[in-house]
């Protein structure tokens, strides 16, 4: 049977969408990530549950901790982005519409970020 | 498989129909497959929640009161046990999911045990956060 992609788009392995496996690669690892993360995280926000904000303050102002709540809201972020646009591929089938939402997504993504880095960095110098 | 009627005219006529999902019994599976997508979604919310959360303990005790005032409501209350729910969830079915890609559970009776599994501990890993907080055994960082 022939074959609807070009011979050199064929060995460069990107497909019809002209990025290949990286999306799909890029949601596993992140993923994967999230496994520890998130039991991390876990552990942090019950560990602070009925405290009060000096307790918070201080936990969060440790550099491990900094780095480890920065890491886990930036890799959850990711991956959240990586599957909303799976999630509107699947559903949303006009060029504006899908377009509008994507940016949509990518907008709120990067507000939430620098914002959530930000109040870590005002909480580390606090 | 219902086959379209030969009528003239029909383009696709005789042609077998594509399985329509409306016609099955809903196996465990196809539930699960779902709740990953729906608690894939609450979380990408939830996750704005966190942000604020960062924010009003930066802005120290009026940030936090303002935002356990909103928080520690029934309705408040209600949201943050819909993200444990989702989270644990989402963390066993996207476990799954990864076992998936690397070629493990695709066997038919054990990917039902397991998507019976799945639902049951997710729920029990909600309760359980919700049950250590109020019988005082959170907060112990402080
Ligand atoms: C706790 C660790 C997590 C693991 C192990 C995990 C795993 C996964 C996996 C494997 C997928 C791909 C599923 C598929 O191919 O259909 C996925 C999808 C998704 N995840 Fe996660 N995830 C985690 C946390 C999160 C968090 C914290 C969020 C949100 C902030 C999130 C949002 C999503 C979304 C929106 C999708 C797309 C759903 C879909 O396409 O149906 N995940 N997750």
């Amino acid at each position: 049977m022939s074959s609807a992609q070009s011979p050199l788009r064929r060995t460069r392995n990107l497909g019809a969408s002209h990025s290949g496996t990286g999306h799909f690669w890029r949601e596993r690892i992140t993923a994967a990530a999230l496994v520890p993360l998130s039991l991390w995280f876990l552990y942090a926000v019950l560990g602070l549950a009925g405290t009060n904000v000096v307790t918070a303050l201080r936990f969060l102002a440790l550099p491990w901790n900094a780095l480890l709540m920065a890491a886990f809201v930036l890799t959850a972020l990711y991956h959240a982005a990586l599957g909303l646009q799976v999630v509107i591929d699947d559903y949303v089938h006009t060029a504006g519409s899908k377009i509008l939402l994507f940016l949509l997504v990518r907008i709120s993504v990067i507000a939430a970020g620098s914002v959530s880095l930000f109040a870590l960095l005002r909480i580390a110098a606090f | 498989m219902a086959d379209t009627p030969q009528t003239p005219g029909n383009p696709a006529a005789g042609r077998p129909l594509s399985p329509h999902m409306t016609i099955y019994r809903w196996p465990a599976t196809m539930m699960t497959s779902i709740t990953h997508r729906i608690t894939g979604v609450g979380l990408s919310l939830g996750i704005l929640i966190l942000a604020w959360w960062l924010i009003a303990i930066s802005n120290g005790p009026d940030g936090w009161n303002a935002f356990h005032a909103v928080m520690n409501t029934p309705p408040g209350l209600l949201v943050l046990f819909g993200i444990a729910w989702a989270l644990g969830y989402h963390l066993l079915s996207g476990l799954r999911h990864l076992a998936w890609d690397l070629g493990y559970g695709f066997d038919k009776k054990l990917s039902e045990r397991n998507s019976v599994l799945i639902f049951g501990l997710s729920f029990l890993v909600a309760a359980g956060i919700f049950v250590l907080v109020w019988t005082g055994h959170a907060g112990y960082l402080q």
